[in-house]
């Protein structure tokens, strides 16, 4: 009774539940992820920081079942991972968005089209993308823009179009692996802003970084990684230990 | 489904990869019209062997003025006690299907209408030239030609035996060589062209990795994901085949041609042809269709 319930999701439950995973890659003595025990709840932003090589990347990867666990088990919106078959992996992966260092756009379509790929390849109709795209690009600041390509565009601005791109569904979750890595300190600030706003529409932001400005000033739950394990986990925090 | 979207995509990585789809078509091509061809070489070889077989007939040449034989010079001419002793043991032999007796003028004037278009041959034949002879046809001209002329042969009045079946067996042996070459070299050409069509999608799926990558990010299913790679060749397969029909009406118009230089047309119908082609098809289906799967399934995974 206890097995069937496990896999009805639980919408008043952690969006995010991870019960001591461990992860190993094969060939490394170390594992990336070691007994790490947390609950993100919808509607959380969170910061995930730490050095590189502390597991940041690794956590993402799982949440999006790109990797597996090597132990424990992890739920997103409810779901167990482990038990989804592979043909339900995309279905899990169009709740989710993410956004990367390198942008990740198609060089060959202009921002509307980079957008709407992500919509035409999950077989929604004309109608619909015709709808949803622009206000999209408006909510990230990028009004007018439609019809350019991604090398007329600046860093911050590419930066935008993978949001729009990761919004336009309407996830649950957005997943951002170092989002401003490749984006000056002044634009960054604009990033952040677009990240808040689609945060402040319910969906749960995790984003990784290395940015202690961006991190200080917002304020936001804090968890620090260090050779793959949770060494602090804190409500409006800052990205270095607050002494 | 989105089938615009499906087939915009399609378009694409036919443009980007439009030099390695091209050699794919023309391997296709080649392969499934070599393949048709032996198909249609052995139907060919099938049809004219049956129908040879029933007019093959063992021709039992009698002793006349003009003898070969050591014992025609000897004894003369056939007598009609010969003759009728030769039919009798003839009639009796079990493989005999039916014994008939053309004189020598019947045999002049079947020659003469057989190489009507070499006036050479029929000046230089006098009537007295060919002799009477008794045509057998057998049950089983291949295997029984041999016993029963080995029966006859010695026999008095009997001059020579003359053997359509060890002719024909030779002209049989280069049949089926030519036969089992074409096939050996067409099986090559599959196996080729199925190398290269696992290698032509992995490249394509190469060429549009970043388009997969986001595809797959993005939650598009692994059949929507694959979908735009087994169309394309699925299309290369199809031109390819297309060709190859053309290429086999031509061998089959080339084999009917062929048989203009002999004396028993044996040539096959549009039914056979029709039926090599539907199998090139379902051999050029299985083909793209197996490999181009088999391949995405190896290289591009969720």
């Amino acid at each position: 009774m206890l097995r069937f319930l496990d896999n009805i999701e639980r919408s008043d439950g952690p969006v995010i539940h991870f019960e001591n995973v461990t992860k190993t890659y094969q060939n490394q003595s170390r594992p990336a992820l070691e007994s790490v025990d947390l609950d993100v709840e919808k509607g959380e932003f969170v910061f995930l920081v730490g050095p590189s090589g502390s597991g940041k990347s690794t956590f993402l990867r799982l949440i999006l079942r790109e990797e597996r666990p090597s132990e424990g088990r992890i739920y997103v919106a409810g779901r167990d991972l482990a038990r989804l078959t592979t043909w339900k992996v995309p279905q899990l992966r169009r709740r989710i968005g993410c956004v990367f260092q390198d942008f990740r756009l198609l060089p060959g379509k202009s921002v509307y089209q980079n957008i709407a790929f992500a919509l035409e390849v999950i077989g929604k109709p004309r109608r619909f993308i015709r709808k949803v795209v622009p206000e999209v690009i408006d909510l990230v600041g990028l009004e007018g823009k439609s019809e350019r390509m991604p090398d007329e565009l600046s860093g911050g601005e590419q930066q935008r179009v993978a949001m729009a791109r990761a919004f336009v569904n309407r996830p649950m979750i957005l997943l951002a692996d170092e989002p401003t890595g490749n984006i000056d300190p002044a634009t960054s600030i604009g990033i952040m802003k677009v990240l808040d706003r689609i945060n402040r529409t319910g969906t749960t932001v995790v984003m990784a970084t290395h940015d202690a400005a961006i991190v200080d000033s917002m304020r936001k739950r804090v968890i620090e990684l260090e050779y793959g394990k949770v060494v602090r986990d804190q409500s409006r925090g800052v990205y270095g230990q607050a002494y | 489904m989105r089938a615009q979207f499906v087939f915009g995509e399609v378009w694409v990585g036919l443009r980007r990869n439009l030099t390695m789809t091209v050699a794919l078509i023309v391997v296709v091509a080649i392969s499934l019209s070599l393949l048709g061809t032996g198909l249609l070489v052995v139907k060919q070889v099938n049809h004219t062997r049956a129908l040879w077989q029933s007019k093959v007939e063992l021709s039992i040449f009698l002793c006349d003025n003009n003898p070969l034989s050591v014992q025609c010079v000897k004894n003369g001419p056939a007598t009609v006690a010969q003759t009728n002793q030769i039919r009798s043991t003839l009639s009796h032999l079990p493989q005999v299907v039916s014994v008939t007796y053309l004189t020598q003028a019947q045999n002049l004037a079947q020659f003469r209408k057989e190489f009507a278009t070499q006036p050479v041959f029929i000046n230089s034949v006098q009537p007295g030239d060919i002799p009477a002879s008794f045509q057998v046809k057998l049950r089983n001209a291949q295997t029984d030609a041999g016993r029963v002329a080995a029966a006859v042969t010695g026999m008095p009045g009997v001059d020579s035996v003359g053997n359509d079946a060890t002719i024909l067996t030779n002209f049989y042996r280069l049949l089926d060589g030519a036969r089992n070459a074409v096939i050996i070299v067409a099986v090559i050409l599959i196996i080729a062209a199925i190398l290269l069509v696992a290698n032509t999608i992995r490249l394509s799926a190469f060429n549009r990795r970043r388009e997969t990558a986001i595809m797959r990010l993005v939650g598009a299913s692994n059949f929507y994901v694959q979908l735009p790679f087994l169309v394309e060749g699925m299309i290369a397969g199809l031109f390819g085949w297309l060709i190859a029909v053309g290429l086999l009406v031509g061998a089959k118009a080339g084999l009917d041609g062929f048989q203009n230089y002999f004396p028993f047309r044996a040539q096959l119908s549009v039914s056979d042809l029709v039926e090599v082609v539907l199998v090139t098809m379902i051999i050029g289906l299985l083909l793209c269709g197996m490999t181009s799967f088999l391949t995405l399934r190896r290289y591009l995974r969720v």
